[in-house]
């Protein structure tokens, strides 16, 4: 026990010193994209077992219009450019700068939600009505509710940066760089949905 | 900043932490706190299935069904096989062990994520009273740990509903706890320990958290596809709304066969660290253990139709699938005979650790004996939801994990709580579950050859008296816990001193004391390089970790 306390005083002497190891938080944060990428795939997966294996009955089958996904294609390729910039903005020390990138970038995303309600309320097919429909409405859902949370991350980070204490720096630039990592990852999700889902 | 646990410097959370016994019941970040929570948590749902098991095999001493209502016995099934693979075996080969020991193997203080760490494990009481209060309330699932639609479908929907979010919580559970294990072992390694030198339990646990990370996301979408079937009606797997019950299956065994190797794997390692020590020889075959480990978890991704022969797989999948699954015997065999070699010609004392990990490769071998021939398609359609299938699971997931529990327990209690089990009792347990485990299993694969189903309260009379042996074994298996169960709680009060390291090991977590201070090492922590340098290096390996020691006390005392 003394043994312990004093490793304890000899640890408050040299109290700048950083943590015992490094930050190993990203590590973790890539864990849990490749896990939720494998939910992804498991979606796809089912998705295109359906569609090769279950035939649909004439009148099931639809022409999705190509407009409004494209449109969503693009603005989530560009909010993933913008969330970049902001990163670059923090890295040069221009919190103003970052913070206007990252509200753009949050606006992107709620474009997308909204666009993507939008098509919702358009389709000519519910939940319910057959397979097809099931799953499409599973898989954009599912994506959905990813930059649902991604959106509201970003905003989250946008109100630290914007704090006067400054919580997000570029020495504390973890909560950015994890909803960036994030943000990238739904965007590329939909690039792979946009292409299963309505080029195929 | 998450990670303050780890830091000795930052005294905050030590002193919001409990101390004494109530830490045990608190949201600790301690790994070895975390650990034994695990561990008592688990063995309490063991005790609970295994109870189930027991009105399983009273129901079926008789050819019909006299003891429950058909539904009840349904219910009783699926809650033991949820129990015993969710909120037993899969928290206790990963979760307790793992948490115990991965941190000191790999010379840390903690685990990588210390909160997430606590996460992972408080998600396992909730996720285990729903699933059990389920029975009470609105009657627990009855199609099976499978949950195979159309079945799950159409049975009644809430306990169902229930089953699933349990499982999810639990699969959240699981997937928090591998990403952990893969950032410890890979990210909080000392500098100059290098990956060929961490002791077995390590890469199990890097091949398992990678099987966990990979395959238990499929799962959990699968299942969410399936309560959309059940509660918002759409038709993914239900083939009367133009569904496809096979995707179900594909998607399910996914995850499923790798669970296998998530409760069988952790079991290698943990054999590996308990044979070397009581048989004072090196593990014999290191390096092929370890790729043997990573074959295995590549090929454990790729063998999971091998449970769907009867499921209309077109004759290619067969093929493909029955020479993967084969190909599984190649890495299983090496890692057999190393264990054999490393007991031969040893000094093998034979304690109860030494004997359950002897009767887990007795059983595993006979396990996966029958495992290469349910992987040939005209013998596995002959078996097929047959109690053959039920008997080689139970050799593999009792026989195999479950001895390996107790020989990991029979090892590590006395760092757990500084005191000794007592030897005697601990080889009665073993003598009583072994023979039990055997009659119990044994026959049923004379069962499942002569055509008894598996899932049915009711059978032909012809085998009646199989299944009342059976019975019996599964009668010694129920007494055989009371033994261990008198013996792991009278010793934590009234067992002999054990010492730091009563076996004399050499592996990092036995060079503390015992039960090991919060930060687990009062001091820097010794640098194993040679977990396994048995036998003649003996003397110049442990004399250097004692000067490492006596250095650092001495330096400790100028200061």
């Amino acid at each position: 026990m003394t043994i312990s306390s004093s490793v304890e005083k000899k640890s408050e002497l040299e109290q700048p010193q950083p943590e015992e190891h490094g930050d190993h938080r990203l590590f973790g944060l890539i864990g849990f994209l490749i896990a939720d990428g494998m939910t992804f795939a498991g979606f796809f997966a089912a998705y295109l077992t359906f569609k090769a294996v279950n035939p649909l009955l004439p009148d099931a089958i639809y022409e999705l219009e190509l407009p409004l996904p494209t449109l969503n294609t693009i603005l989530l390729l560009v909010s993933s450019a913008t969330f970049h910039r902001a990163g670059k903005a923090l890295h040069q020390k221009n919190s103003k700068l970052c913070q206007q990138w990252l509200i753009i970038t949050a606006g992107l995303g709620l474009a997308f939600l909204i666009s993507q309600m939008f098509e919702y309320f358009t389709l000519p097919f519910g939940l319910t009505d057959n397979l097809y429909a099931s799953t499409f409405y599973a898989l954009t859902g599912f994506h959905g509710l990813h930059v649902t949370l991604g959106t509201l991350m970003i905003l989250i980070v946008w109100w630290q940066a914007r704090s006067p204490g400054g919580r997000i720096t570029n020495e504390n630039r973890f909560p950015l760089e994890a909803a960036e990592l994030y943000w990238h990852f739904v965007d590329g999700i939909w690039v792979i949905l946009f292409i299963i889902l309505y080029l195929l | 900043m998450t990670i303050v646990s780890s830091t000795p410097n930052n005294q905050e959370p030590k002193s919001l932490q409990p101390k004494g016994w109530l830490k045990y019941f608190s949201f600790s970040l301690d790994h070895k706190v975390i650990g034994i929570q695990y561990l008592v948590c688990g063995f309490l749902f063991y005790l609970i299935g295994g109870a189930l098991a027991s009105a399983i095999r009273i129901e079926l001493t008789s050819p019909v069904s006299d003891f429950m209502p058909r539904d009840i016995y349904n219910q009783v099934l699926t809650l033991h096989g949820t129990i015993m693979i969710f909120l037993w075996i899969v928290p206790v080969v990963n979760g307790a062990f793992g948490n115990y020991l991965i941190p000191f193997y790999v010379g840390a203080r903690d685990m990588a994520f210390p909160r997430l760490n606590a996460v992972a494990f408080w998600l396992i009481p909730p996720a285990g009273l729903m699933l059990i209060s389920s029975y009470f309330i609105t009657g627990a699932a009855e199609s099976g740990w499978t949950a195979y639609p159309p079945l799950s479908i159409t049975t009644p929907a809430a306990g169902q509903i229930i089953w699933i979010l349990s499982v999810l919580l639990l699969g959240g559970s699981s997937i928090f706890g591998g990403i952990n294990f893969i950032a410890t072992i890979l990210k909080l390694r000392r500098p100059n320990l290098k990956l060929m030198q961490l002791p077995m339990y390590c890469w199990a646990m890097l091949g398992t958290s990678i099987l966990v990370v990979l395959s238990t996301p499929v799962l959990a979408g699968t299942l969410i596809l399936l309560s959309f079937d059940i509660v918002a009606h759409t038709g993914f797997f239900n083939p009367t709304l133009g569904g496809n019950v096979i995707v179900y299956q594909h998607l399910f065994w996914f995850y499923s066969h790798p669970a296998v190797y998530i409760m069988v794997l952790p079991a290698f390692g943990l054999v590996s660290e308990v044979l070397p020590v009581h048989c004072r020889k090196p593990l014999f075959g290191y390096t092929t253990m370890v790729y043997s480990i990573m074959a295995i978890v590549v090929l454990g991704l790729v063998v999971w139709a091998h449970h769907m022969f009867t499921s209309g797989t077109p004759p290619w999948m067969r093929l493909f699938f029955t020479i993967a699954t084969s190909f599984i015997a190649v890495p299983t065999g090496i890692k057999f005979f190393n264990w054999v070699a490393t007991l031969w010609g040893g000094k093998i004392s034979l304690n109860s650790a030494v004997l359950f990990s002897c009767g887990f490769i007795i059983n595993f071998v006979l396990g996966g004996i029958t495992g290469v021939a349910l992987a040939q398609v005209p013998f596995d359609i002959h078996v097929h939801d047959t109690y053959f299938v039920v008997a080689h699971f139970h050799y593999i997931v009792y026989g195999g994990s479950v001895f390996v529990i107790f020989s990991s327990i029979y090892h590590w209690y006395p760092k757990f709580t500084g005191r000794m089990l007592d030897e005697t009792l601990g080889r009665i347990h073993f003598v009583i579950t072994f023979i039990g485990f055997n009659l119990c299993f044994a026959p049923q694969h004379w069962l499942g050859l002569n055509g008894m189903p598996r899932r049915v309260a009711e059978y032909d009379p012809q085998f009646a008296f199989v299944n009342q042996l059976s019975s019996v074994g599964a009668l010694l298996m129920a007494i055989s816990t009371l033994p261990f169960l008198w013996n792991v709680i009278s010793s934590a009060f009234k067992g002999p001193k054990a010492g730091d390291n009563p076996w004399e090991a050499l592996t990092p977590e036995w060079l503390t004391s015992s039960p090991p201070p919060v930060e687990n090492w009062d001091g820097e922590a010794p640098l194993v390089v040679e977990p396994y340098g048995y036998g003649k290096k003996e003397d110049q390996q442990h004399s250097e970790v004692t000067d490492q020691s006596n250095d650092f006390e001495k330096t400790m005392q100028k200061k």
